[in-house]
């Protein structure tokens, strides 16, 4: 059990009301935005970078494991403390500490929201451009930590393009900035190297980051298909012919379905895919390529082409697409997601298949994806109260990645490893290249006390080995919740 | 290592034997299955964005229900004190992409709570006093928020601040005297009357005059019934009907809520009537679901439906009728504050703001968050005063950014704890209804059409007095032999 001596170092440094370890407390720390679950034995709320450094000085010399903790809506298990220990929440660290309209930057503290961000400095007709789905939830740690993307990271880059410096707290506590203000620096990037390790490295607790521009000129189009295959060639076909969307997303119609009554954004229920479509920039630009676009997807026999006339409208489809995910809770308790690549050109392959195994497994899966990058989003529809379903699902979700990898993709996109894609790793990388991967995490932190367990493999095994079920299950044995 | 890191605790187990919660009709399951964790709700909810706690979000108290109906808690203080720190506001359930229905979810744990707590024999009789006999009686109720005016003409509520100040009164009595309304001077009563538009009437309404409104805001339902009547519209106001049931619902009282609603069920339903308004936005979203409430009754899940669909929100009638534009002007800036039980629980938002627009010279300034609670919830101004007050100063900076004379809204919750702000703050706002404002505008176009008279002040007494007079003229029109009384 939990040391009290501890516990009331934990307290001097940020006050009692901010530690938490009371039953009802934790279990409503247990989760993230996956279907997998873990108590922490205590819950910290630090307030400052000088705090974050005072507890990983505790935590350090008696070898306590420390997990970071945003808003929790990641999806491959990040902030969920597997091992217990302290769980490091940081949403009181939530200021904007200042906004540089003239050399468009701002710096931020870790707890700040997405898109309170946007709307902070909407004023100086600026945004933030990384834009994940769960932006009105997610933080700009966790952004960092997961490296996200979101629909116009297809144009703009994903997190890691827009964060230009970044100030740590490391496993003994050692506060350091990597990057600074300006875009260069010379030697290694460290910064870059933090950007995606998943709170394994050190803790974020400040950034500074690029703000981009309103674009003079926004259009947004709606493609209805019959079925997936031909909106999946219109994707290929429009990605080849050189232009390049600020979005292309793509809906199928179990998506589609639970989407549509979420936000009655006049998605059409009876399509067999919608492809979201926007393109930014100059005005005379954006006609152009609109029109360019829509020559290519007419070719692939669309229902129907519209374009959102008002801003309204345009909400209105973006707030489809964004909420498409939570959405599925109306057709299943629980999803699977996937967060698998592959090259664009393969996009019509792919799906197919994923529709093969749907058919064959007799499991619902929803697919929502940003096309345009070739990230695919399967989600497999299922029951965690149903061992059988939920056993069934990770088995699928294990056979799609492998198509990922097999087709010249990756295991991830935006969301991460985690706990729940770290078995997988063996398939993509090499015994070296983990080796190498661990060996950097040990400069950072030698007792392996961040996030451990996340990332690497148990152990690891040869990239033959047959994958049969994710980790997640086979760790938390029968009857338990994941 | 540390033993911290391996505790078994950690691995999150089921019990076979679900536990769950102790008495009948609890949360359902399938309703808890709907929420996929997934945080949309987090920046929506107040007490959330107050405290940056998980245990306060909509997320965390979804995710005790779940605990306790998997059996791995049990409904103990620790786990009602987040329940209890939930204004209901619902904005949670509005963002919801999954649909997850939260107002019914928490409305059935606080129903599972208020049987189980254990309270003194005092809060008990308190409160079945007040919620069973007080709120559901109009005698009483007026009798003693007399007493309440009498105290606050008197002087003696000042005695009381002097005597909180000295820390003579305990802390709960003190926060109740901070948050006493401004009683009106003019109480509004349902007497079976019958207001009559100007020739053949457009429409019937029946108007719920609810238990807190006509204490408090006679004037202001006054107000809207002239925006009604000068629209054309009959409003009648039944003698049998009573409060709407949201403050016994909000408490966990059920079955009291129950027996309100099939009260207003019959009290409405015999009225040959096209709507039934309300001017409370928490009173029109508790009729509007009668049909939920009441789902297991037999005799009348078909009565609370038929009555649901004729239930409006006092704008969204005005707005749909649709009004005649008031032409007189109102040189000022407004801003609107959205009542939670508007804006997320019927997803009025344009309506009021459109009616506002109609009004010549008022000039509509939007405020930050204007949906975000302004803390006053049915009871939780008193049970949770801390927290009440907190987003009671949230919402008087975001008032203040706009610069606004003036802040509408369309709830008494939220105009008596707006009102309380402003006079803690000093801020020199007014707090108005949208058909208080439309009512000045209408009154100021007939003063504009007198020359003579200065001004756009408008004397409620000096139109009431016309009104009447002009009323009588009408009653005495030949062939009129309806009984009617007038107040
Ligand atoms: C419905 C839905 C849609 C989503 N859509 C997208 C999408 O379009 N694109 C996308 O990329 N992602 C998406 N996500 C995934 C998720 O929102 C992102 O990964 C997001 O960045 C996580 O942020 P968070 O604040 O919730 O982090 P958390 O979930 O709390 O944590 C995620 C990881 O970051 C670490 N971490 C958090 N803060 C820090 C810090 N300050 N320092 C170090 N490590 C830290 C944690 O330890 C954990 O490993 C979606 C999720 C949901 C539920
Ligand atoms: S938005 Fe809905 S599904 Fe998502 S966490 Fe909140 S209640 Fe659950
Ligand atoms: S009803 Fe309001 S206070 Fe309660 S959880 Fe939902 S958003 Fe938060």
């Amino acid at each position: 059990m939990i040391d009290s001596r501890i516990i009331k170092r934990l307290q001097a440094v940020v006050g009692k009301q901010y530690v938490l370890n009371k039953e009802s407390d934790l279990i409503t720390f247990e989760y993230d935005g996956s279907v997998d679950r873990s108590q922490p034995t205590v819950v910290v709320l630090p307030k400052s970078t000088n705090e974050i450094s005072e507890l990983m000085k505790i935590a350090s010399t008696a070898e306590i494991a420390i997990v970071a903790r945003g808003a929790g809506t990641g999806l491959s298990g990040g902030a969920i403390a597997e091992q217990g220990g302290i769980l490091l929440s940081l949403t009181r660290m939530n200021q904007i500490l200042e906004i540089d309209p003239e050399n468009q930057i701002a710096v931020v503290e870790p707890g700040v929201v997405n898109l309170e961000l946007t709307q902070a400095v909407s004023k100086f007709d600026l945004y933030y451009a990384p834009d994940p789905s769960s932006q009105q939830a997610c933080t700009i740690g966790g952004n960092i930590a997961e490296n996200s993307g979101g629909p116009h990271c297809l144009a703009y880059g994903v997190t890691t393009n827009h964060v230009l410096g970044i100030e740590v707290v490391d496993a003994d506590g050692e506060i350091s900035w990597y990057g600074g203000r300006t875009r260069e620096h010379p030697g290694y990037d460290l910064r870059g190297i933090m950007i995606g390790s998943e709170g394994t490295l050190s803790i974020v607790t400040k950034a500074i980051l690029r703000l981009s521009r309103r674009p003079e000129s926004v259009k947004t189009l709606l493609a209805i298909y019959q079925d997936l295959d031909q909106a999946s060639a219109a994707v290929s076909a429009v990605i080849s012919s050189g232009i390049v969307p600020a979005a292309m997303e793509m809906m199928d119609d179990l998506a589609i379905k639970a989407a549509e009554p979420a936000v009655n954004a006049g998605y059409p229920e009876n399509a067999g895919a919608v492809l979201l479509v926007e393109v930014e920039g100059l005005a005379e630009l954006v006609e152009e390529d609109v029109a360019d676009i829509e020559k290519v997807m007419s070719k692939y026999n669309p229902l129907e082409i519209r374009t959102a006339k008002t801003e309204l409208d345009r909400t209105k489809l973006w707030a489809g697409r964004k909420g498409a995910l939570s959405a599925l809770g109306r057709l299943a308790p629980n999803y699977y997601l996937i967060d698998g690549t592959i090259p664009p050109s393969k996009l019509v392959e792919v799906m197919s298949k994923i529709k093969e195994i749907s058919a064959e497994y007799n499991v619902p899966i929803a697919n929502v994806l940003h096309a345009g990058d070739g990230n695919l989003h399967p989600a497999i529809l299922f029951d965690e109260r149903n061992d059988k379903e939920t056993k069934i699902a990770f088995e699928i979700g294990g056979i799609i990645l492998k198509l990922c990898v097999d087709a010249g993709g990756a295991l991830s996109g935006e969301h991460g490893i985690g706990i729940e894609k770290r078995e997988l790793m063996p398939y993509m990388f090499n015994n070296d290249d983990l080796d190498s991967m661990s060996k950097l995490k040990t400069v950072f932190d030698k007792k392996s006390l961040l996030n451990p367990g996340k990332i690497f493999p148990d152990k690891a095994e040869s990239a033959t080995t047959t994958f049969s079920q994710s980790s997640s299950v086979s760790n938390t044995g029968t009857g338990a919740y994941i | 290592m540390n033993d911290i890191n391996t505790n078994s605790k950690n691995k999150v187990k089921v019990d076979s034997i679900l536990k769950g919660f102790p008495f009948s009709n609890p949360p359902l399951e399938e309703d808890l299955y709907k929420c996929v964790h997934c945080g949309f709700c987090l920046q929506a909810c107040p007490t959330y964005v107050q405290t940056g706690l998980e245990t306060e979000s909509p997320r965390g108290r979804i995710a005790l229900m779940k605990g306790v109906i998997e059996g791995r808690l049990t409904m103990n203080n620790d786990v009602i004190d987040h329940w209890d720190m939930c204004i209901q506001c619902r904005a949670c359930e509005d963002v919801c992409p999954s649909g997850v229905p939260y107002g019914n979810l928490i409305e059935k744990t606080m129903s599972q709570v208020s049987k189980s707590r254990k309270t003194s024999i005092l809060t008990k009789v308190v409160n079945w006093l007040l919620l069973r006999r007080i709120l559901t009686d109009q005698i009483i109720l007026s009798g003693l928020v007399g007493t309440m005016r009498i105290y606050q003409k008197t002087g003696m509520h000042k005695l009381v601040s002097v005597l909180k100040v000295l820390h003579l009164i305990p802390g709960n009595l003190g926060s109740l005297h901070d948050s006493m309304p401004r009683i009106s001077d003019k109480f509004f009563s349902a007497d079976g009357q019958t207001y009559h538009p100007f020739g053949e009437p457009k429409k019937t309404v029946g108007l719920l005059s609810g238990c807190i409104m006509p204490l408090i805001n006679g004037p202001e339902m006054r107000s809207a019934i002239r925006v009604l009547t000068r629209n054309g519209v009959k409003v009648v106001v039944p003698k049998e009907q009573g409060c709407c049931g949201a403050i016994h619902s909000h408490v966990g009282d059920l079955v009291k809520a129950r027996d309100m609603a099939r009260r207003n069920i019959d009290a409405f339903l015999s009225k040959d009537i096209d709507a039934v308004l309300s001017s409370s936005a928490g009173c029109s979203t508790r009729m509007k679901e009668y049909g939920e409430l009441l789902k297991d009754d037999e005799v009348y899940i078909d009565k609370a439906k038929q009555l649901e669909y004729k239930v409006k929100d006092i704008n969204e009638f005005l707005y749909e009728l649709p009004i005649d534009p008031p032409k007189g002007r109102l040189e000022s800036n407004v801003t609107y504050q959205d009542p939670c039980h508007l804006a997320h629980t019927q997803k009025i938002r344009s309506q009021p703001r459109e009616l506002l627009k109609l009004i010549p010279g008022l000039n509509l300034i939007e405020m930050r968050n204007s949906d975000r609670c302004c803390g006053a919830g049915g009871t939780y101004v008193i049970t949770q005063h801390k927290m009440s007050l907190n987003l009671m100063d949230d919402k008087m900076k975001t008032i203040e950014e706009t610069g606004a004379q003036i802040v509408t809204t369309g709830n008494p919750g939220c105009w008596m704890q707006m009102n309380q702000g402003t006079q803690k703050t000093n801020m020199s706002v007014e707090v108005k209804y949208v058909t208080d404002l439309l009512d000045a505008s209408y009154q100021a176009e007939r003063i504009q059409n007198e020359p003579e008279t200065e001004g756009t002040s408008f004397n409620e007494s000096a139109w009431e007095e016309e009104r009447l007079e002009l009323r009588s003229q009408w009653e005495k029109r030949p062939g009129d032999r309806r009984k009617r009384r007038d107040r």
